[in-house]
């Protein structure tokens, strides 16, 4: 293992992060922290209880993992293409590491950055809302398996992108609505019995149901179906990853 | 060669790429322990693409490539940790340092922090006073600098210099040769890519010539210069001559227009002592000369030739 090597590229990646904080951690929570003002605070007082628990309470995991996707996106995409693009990446091409030190540098800094990402928002939500984490391990579990496997998801689209464009439509085109659509707003059981089942298919839904659980101990999901599709998932992606590196994809001519 | 002195052996390699484009066909060369070798050859003619199988930035389509005994898809942890490549591109991460930049070089490639010895490649590059610079903030030819001190970091035992000196202006060229000169002398061994003729000149001890795909010939570049190289000897006369005697007719003379040079052109395969034989029987035919000049011709007329003869 090139430890030396796991280490050099995660402090590149973090170092990235230093330079570019406002538009990575700061953005993120001033939109999220619009997100509690709009609906929890403003529209939020006059909707109900949702399980017992205060509209504006009910959105703080939502609107984390919401924001924790996008990010583990964004960043761990941008971080593998920006290389690419520029053509720096020739380094660690020709570099002695294998495949599980590059991903394990570029995706463990995205994944550490959303991390830090969700842990701020946290803070930021304690401000404007009043809730309880009630089992707070699992809360840190989910935080840090969501991290891992989108940033792992942005790895393969900053791989596969050939320009910025492509780099943008993945995020905007699938992931957004997905996440809208994934009960960060609402229980899914909210919707009609038909939406319900259609919504069972968006993965999102089973990552925002166990961190919501995590927190109120009450989820639109069974917590241990939450989790083994998050894994499930995970393990989609690093199979990805793996083909990507065995077959040389855009990476090697 | 005896095969312990290749520090580079490149078995039957060739490489097609998807479009189709046969850029390698077969090639097989020995790089020797210490030397400084120069693969010349057109734009497009396969340097980069070779250069790449090598350092595994490109996949062989066949053969094979053995760094220091250790196969490069194989063993490619001991291989590549022993070689550093330069790129022909200037592709910097703009908005890094050069210190933090050569620091994550000598990481990746599994080195551990050698402050010390980063301290010297940046000063040998003269790059020392510029270690917080961002690299965006660099002219080209410190980006440059910044590339060869990246590739340096690690300490190979290998450095590929592909295109050192496109677009670099006289004297940063002299510099480069005179750093190459100063690798070679602590034991690196060397190979550059370059289209400079003089380059190859100046700086080699081998050079290979390779044109569209095909490694034409490696030799010494002595011996390569020797063998093909015209010479050429002009002689001013004292007093002009109308015509050159008969007796002469066995060597290949011209006689300027004016009546007042002589020249001849012989190349390496002529008997070395023809020279003398020619001035004796010169003075011998009444001609006399008040100076002489003699002249070599360069790599770039040997090249033209080479590769002009095969298209």
């Amino acid at each position: 293992m090139n430890r030396h090597a796991i280490w050099a590229i995660y402090r590149f990646e973090m170092a990235r992060t230093g330079r570019t904080l406002l538009q990575s951690i700061a953005a993120p929570v001033i939109s999220t922290s619009l997100y509690f003002i709009v609906f929890g605070a403003a529209i939020g007082a006059r909707m109900e209880q949702i399980d017992g628990v205060s509209y504006g309470a009910f959105l703080v995991p939502g609107l984390i993992m919401l924001a924790v996707l996008t990010e583990s996106i964004s960043n761990a995409s941008f971080g593998i293409y920006m290389p690419r693009y520029s053509g720096t990446i020739y380094e660690v091409l020709s570099a002695p590491v294998s495949f599980v030190e590059i991903v394990l540098g570029y995706v463990g800094a995205a994944a550490t950055k959303s991390v830090i990402l969700g842990s701020i928002m946290l803070v930021t939500a304690r401000m404007f809302v009043d809730f309880t984490i009630l089992h707070p391990f699992w809360m840190a579990g989910f935080l840090v398996l969501t991290s891992v496997t989108f940033s792992l998801f942005g790895f393969i689209i900053g791989i596969w992108a050939q320009g910025f464009e492509r780099l943008q439509i993945v995020p905007m085109m699938i992931v957004t609505p997905l996440a809208f659509l994934g009960g960060s707003f609402y229980s899914i059981s909210m919707l009609p019995p038909f939406w319900q089942q259609v919504t069972l298919f968006n993965p999102v839904v089973y990552l925002v149901s166990g961190f919501r659980w995590s927190f109120y101990g009450s989820a639109d999901v069974a917590v241990a179906i939450s989790f083994g599709m998050t894994c499930l998932f995970l393990l989609g992606c690093l199979l990805v990853v793996w083909a990507i590196f065995r077959t040389g994809y855009r990476l090697w001519p | 060669m005896n095969p312990a002195d290749a520090i580079i052996r490149v078995e039957g390699v060739g490489k097609t790429y998807q479009s189709g484009f046969q850029a390698l066909k077969g090639i097989d060369l020995s790089i020797r322990r210490g030397e400084i070798f120069a693969l010349l050859g057109p734009n497009g003619a396969g340097k980069t693409t070779l250069i790449g199988i090598i350092c595994g930035l490109v996949k062989p389509t066949s053969g094979r490539v053995l760094a220091d005994g250790h196969d490069i898809r194989k063993d490619y942890r001991q291989a590549r940790e022993k070689i550093g490549l330069v790129p022909q591109e200037l592709t910097t991460d703009v908005f890094e340092s050069v210190w933090a930049t050569v620091r994550f070089s000598r990481g990746l490639f599994g080195k551990a922090p050698d402050d010390a010895h980063l301290e010297r490649v940046l000063r040998a590059l003269s790059l020392w006073d510029k270690r917080d610079s961002r690299i965006a903030a660099l002219s080209g030819g410190m980006k440059r600098r910044v590339l060869i001190a990246k590739a340096l970091a690690h300490e190979p035992e290998i450095l590929f210099l592909d295109e050192p000196t496109a677009g670099v202006d006289v004297e940063l060229r002299r510099e480069m040769w005179a750093l190459v000169r100063g690798l070679r002398s602590q034991g690196v061994t060397v190979v550059l890519t370059t289209h400079y003729i003089e380059e190859a000149e100046e700086m080699a001890d081998r050079i290979g010539v390779i044109d569209q795909g095909e490694l034409v010939l490696v030799e010494d570049k002595a011996v390569l210069m020797q063998r093909l190289g015209q010479r050429q000897l002009t002689l001013f006369l004292q007093r002009p001559v109308e015509a050159l005697p008969p007796e002469l007719a066995e060597y290949r003379l011209d006689l300027s227009a004016d009546g007042s040079r002589i020249v001849y052109r012989f190349d390496g395969k002529d008997d070395p002592g023809s020279i003398p034989s020619l001035l004796r029987r010169l003075l011998a035919s009444g001609i006399d000369f008040k100076d002489l000049q003699t002249r070599q011709s360069s790599l770039e007329e040997i090249f033209v030739g080479l590769v002009g003869a095969r298209r």
